[in-house]
C-alpha cells in the first residue's frame, strides 16, 4: 500500500480568515477516507487544493505521486471530483453530458458512448440515460455526478458531501455503491461529511475537521477510544438470572470496566470489544441469555466533543 | 486546434444552435435587413438615377446596404445599431451562467487548460455570428441578383464580403466586452445592463460628449478648423461604434476618397471616379486594425481575469 494522497503542512488563508491551517494527512491506496466536520471548517478548501484548483498559502499537496499545485494537469487526470452542488446541462441528457466528460478526458465519441452506458447501467440509471439532466432529481443528479467522475478511470475520487439532500433510503444504497466501487475498482475515495452517522459504516478511517485543523484521525472505533477511554464499548445484556455471581463472573474478562444494572438488563462498558468472551462466560455460568446487543461506539458522544463543544 | 479546445467548441456551438436567444436576435436582424432591403428596392430608380452617373456607376448592389427612402435607415446603419445587441446576446452570460449552474467547477476537474473554456466560449459566438452575417449578406445578393436581373461585379463582392467579416469583427468587441461583464458580475441581469449600459452610452451619449469636448465652430482661420475637425476625429475614433460607421461607410462607397477634410486645393484636378476597393481598404485600414486590437484587448483581460479567479467554495 502506497499513499496515494500525501498532504505537508497544507495551509490556506483568504485574507484574514484561515480556511485551512497546517494540514498533514496521508491516505493510502485502495482506502475510503471521511473527512468530517461542520459546515465551513475548510473540508471543500482542503479539496480543492487537492485537486490543483485552490493555491495552497503554504505546503504541499502530493496526489498520485505528483504535486498539485505544479502537475494539476496530470492530477485531475487521476481523480473524480464529484462537488457538494453538482450541475449538469440541464437540457442534455445525461447520456450526453457524461459523453461529454469523457470526451474531454481523451475518450472517442465511440468509446464515451460505450463507457457512458456501462456506467449509467452501474449506477442504475439506465431507465433515465436519454432524458434531459434537468428533470433528474437529487437523488438521481449524485448517481450521475458519481458516473461523471468514473468515466475518466481514476485512481482516486472525491465526493463533496454527497449525501447531502438525499433520503436516508438513497444516502444507504449511495453508500452501498460508493463502497462496491471503490472494492471492485481498487479506488481510493475521500469524502467529506458532516454526517458522522452516515458515512462511519464506509469509511475505512476519519478525519476530524473543526475551523481549519484536523484535530484527530484514524478509525472511528480508535477515536472512540481516544475520546471515551475506558468506556468506548458499551453492551446491552437482558436473561436470567442477574446473580451476583454472574456479575462478579463478568466483571472479571479483561477489558470490561463497569456495570450498570437498570430494571432487568446490564450494561458492561469495556474498553475494547469483549462480546465473545462476554458471551461464552455468560453460557458457561448457565444464563439464559435473551439479548446481548453492543451500543454504538458513542458516535454522538465523538458528534460531540468535537464539532460542537470545541476541542 | 486542442481536442479539448474542439470538444467544447462543438458543445457551444450546438448550445447556441439550440437556444432561443440566437433565433431571437438573428430573427431580428433578419427581419431589419429585409425591410430596409424592401425600401431601399423602392428607391431603387432613385439608386439607379445615381449609377447612371460617372460617379457611382456600377456599384447598384452596394446601394442595397446602403440607400434608404427615409422611412426607413438603410441596412448599414441598421446593422451598425443592432451588431452589438447581437454581441451583447451572445455572451453576457457565458461564465456566470456556468457558475450559477455549477457546471463550471466540473469542467474545471477535468484534465483540461482553463483557457479552453473561455476560449471556446468565444470562438463559438464569434463563429456562429460570422456564418451568420456571411449567409445574410449572400441572401442580399441573392436578393439584389433577383430583382435587378444583373449579376455583381468582382469589386462588389470583395467589397461586400469584406463589410461582413468587419461585421463579425465589430460583433466580437462587443463580445469580449459581454464576456467581461459575465465574469465580473455573478448575476446574469446585471451582467446584460452592464452591456445595454455600455451599447447605449457609445451609440447615444458618447457623439453628445465629444461635441461638447471638441465642438467644431467652424469659424477662423483655416488651421483653426482644421484643428478643430481633427481633434474631434480622434476623440470620435475612441468609440468602435465611430470606427465601424467610418469603416463600412467607407467600404460600401466607393466615392468616398478621404476620411479627413479636404480643401479645395487638394481637389483641384482630381478626377470624380470611384476609388478601387484595394484603397478604399488601405483608407480604413487604421479602423480595421483598431476594432481587432479592441477586441483582442477586452478578450485579453477577460483572459487574465478568469485565470486569476479563486476557485469559491461555496
Amino acid at each position: 500500500m502506497a499513499p496515494v494522497i500525501h498532504l505537508e503542512n497544507l495551509s490556506k488563508s483568504f485574507g484574514p480568515l484561515k480556511a485551512v491551517q497546517d494540514l498533514s494527512l496521508t491516505i493510502e491506496e485502495g482506502e475510503i477516507f471521511g473527512l468530517l466536520g461542520p459546515n465551513g471548517a475548510g473540508k471543500t478548501t482542503t479539496i480543492l487544493m487537492i485537486l490543483g484548483l485552490v493555491e495552497p498559502t503554504s505546503g504541499k499537496a502530493w496526489v498520485a505521486g505528483f504535486d498539485a499545485t505544479r502537475e494539476a494537469q496530470k492530477v485531475k487526470e487521476v481523480v473524480g471530483y464529484l462537488p457538494d452542488q453538482v450541475g449538469f446541462y440541464s437540457d442534455m441528457t445525461g447520456l450526453e453530458n457524461l459523453k461529454l466528460t469523457g470526451r474531454l478526458n481523451g475518450l472517442t465519441e465511440g468509446e464515451a458512448e460505450k463507457e457512458a452506458l456501462l456506467l449509467l447501467q452501474r449506477v442504475g440509471l439506465q431507465e433515465a440515460a436519454l432524458k434531459p439532466a434537468g428533470t433528474y432529481s437529487r437523488g438521481m443528479r449524485q448517481r450521475l455526478g458519481l458516473a461523471d467522475t468514473l468515466i475518466k478511470r481514476p485512481k482516486i475520487i472525491i465526493l463533496d458531501e454527497p449525501t447531502l439532500g438525499i433520503d436516508p433510503e438513497g444516502v444507504r444504497e449511495f453508500l452501498a455503491l460508493i463502497r462496491e466501487l471503490s472494492r471492485e475498482e481498487k479506488l481510493t475515495v475521500l469524502l467529506s461529511s458532516h454526517h458522522l452517522h452516515q458515512v462511519q459504516a464506509i469509511c475505512d478511517r476519519v478525519g476530524i475537521f473543526v475551523k481549519g485543523r484536523l484535530v484527530a484521525q484514524g478509525t472511528v472505533a480508535e477515536l472512540s477510544r481516544e475520546i471515551l477511554g475506558e468506556d468506548a464499548y458499551s453492551l446491552t445484556i437482558a436473561g436470567e438470572p442477574l446473580s451476583e455471581a454472574i456479575l462478579q463472573a463478568i466483571a472479571q474478562i479483561p477489558g470490561v470496566t463497569g456495570l450498570r444494572r437498570e430494571d432487568g438488563t446490564l450494561t458492561v462498558t469495556a474498553r475494547e470489544d469483549v462480546a465473545p468472551a462476554l458471551a461464552r462466560t455468560l453460557i458457561e455460568k448457565g444464563f439464559r441469555l435473551e439479548r446481548l446487543e453492543p451500543q454504538h461506539y458513542g458516535l454522538d458522544e465523538i458528534y460531540h466533543r468535537y464539532f460542537e463543544g470545541g476541542v | 486546434m486542442r481536442r479539448s479546445l474542439a470538444v467544447l467548441f462543438q458543445k457551444e456551438v450546438a448550445d447556441y444552435l439550440h437556444s432561443w436567444r440566437f433565433p431571437i436576435l438573428m430573427g431580428l436582424i433578419a427581419l431589419t435587413a429585409i425591410a430596409s432591403m424592401y425600401t431601399a428596392s423602392q428607391a431603387i430608380q432613385e439608386a439607379v438615377n445615381r449609377a447612371d452617373q460617372p460617379l457611382g456607376a456600377g456599384y447598384l448592389f452596394l446601394y442595397l446596404f446602403t440607400t434608404s427612402d427615409g422611412r426607413l435607415p438603410s441596412f448599414l446603419a441598421f446593422v451598425g445599431f443592432l451588431a452589438p445587441l447581437l454581441g451583447i446576446g451572445m455572451t453576457f452570460d457565458a461564465i456566470s451562467s456556468e457558475e450559477n449552474r455549477n457546471t463550471l467547477i466540473r469542467l474545471l476537474s477535468q484534465p483540461i487548460y482553463r483557457d479552453d473554456i473561455i476560449l471556446s466560449k468565444w470562438l463559438a459566438a464569434l463563429a456562429v455570428v460570422t456564418v451568420s452575417f456571411l449567409a445574410l449578406g449572400f441572401f442580399v445578393i441573392g436578393g439584389g441578383i433577383l430583382a435587378f436581373g444583373i449579376l455583381p461585379s468582382l469589386e462588389e463582392v470583395a467589397r461586400m464580403l469584406t463589410f461582413l467579416l468587419l461585421t463579425a469583427v465589430y460583433v466580437a468587441v462587443w463580445q469580449s466586452l459581454a464576456l467581461l461583464f459575465s465574469l465580473r458580475f455573478k448575476s446574469g441581469a446585471t451582467s446584460l445592463l452592464a452591456g445595454l449600459a455600455a451599447w447605449l452610452f457609445f451609440m447615444l451619449f458618447y457623439p453628445m460628449i465629444v461635441n461638447v469636448v471638441a465642438p467644431i465652430t467652424g469659424q477662423g482661420s483655416v488651421a483653426k478648423v482644421l484643428g478643430e475637425i481633427s481633434r474631434h476625429l480622434w476623440l470620435s475614433r475612441l468609440s468602435p461604434v465611430f470606427l465601424y460607421q467610418e469603416a463600412t461607410e467607407t467600404l460600401l462607397s466607393p466615392d468616398v476618397r478621404s476620411l479627413m477634410p479636404i480643401t479645395l486645393e487638394q481637389a483641384y484636378g482630381a478626377l470624380p471616379t470611384p476609388i478601387s476597393f484595394g484603397q478604399s481598404l488601405l483608407l480604413v485600414w487604421p479602423q480595421v486594425v483598431t476594432l481587432l486590437a479592441m477586441s483582442a484587448v477586452l478578450f485579453a483581460l477577460s483572459f487574465v481575469l478568469f485565470m486569476r479567479q479563486d476557485i469559491q467554495s461555496r
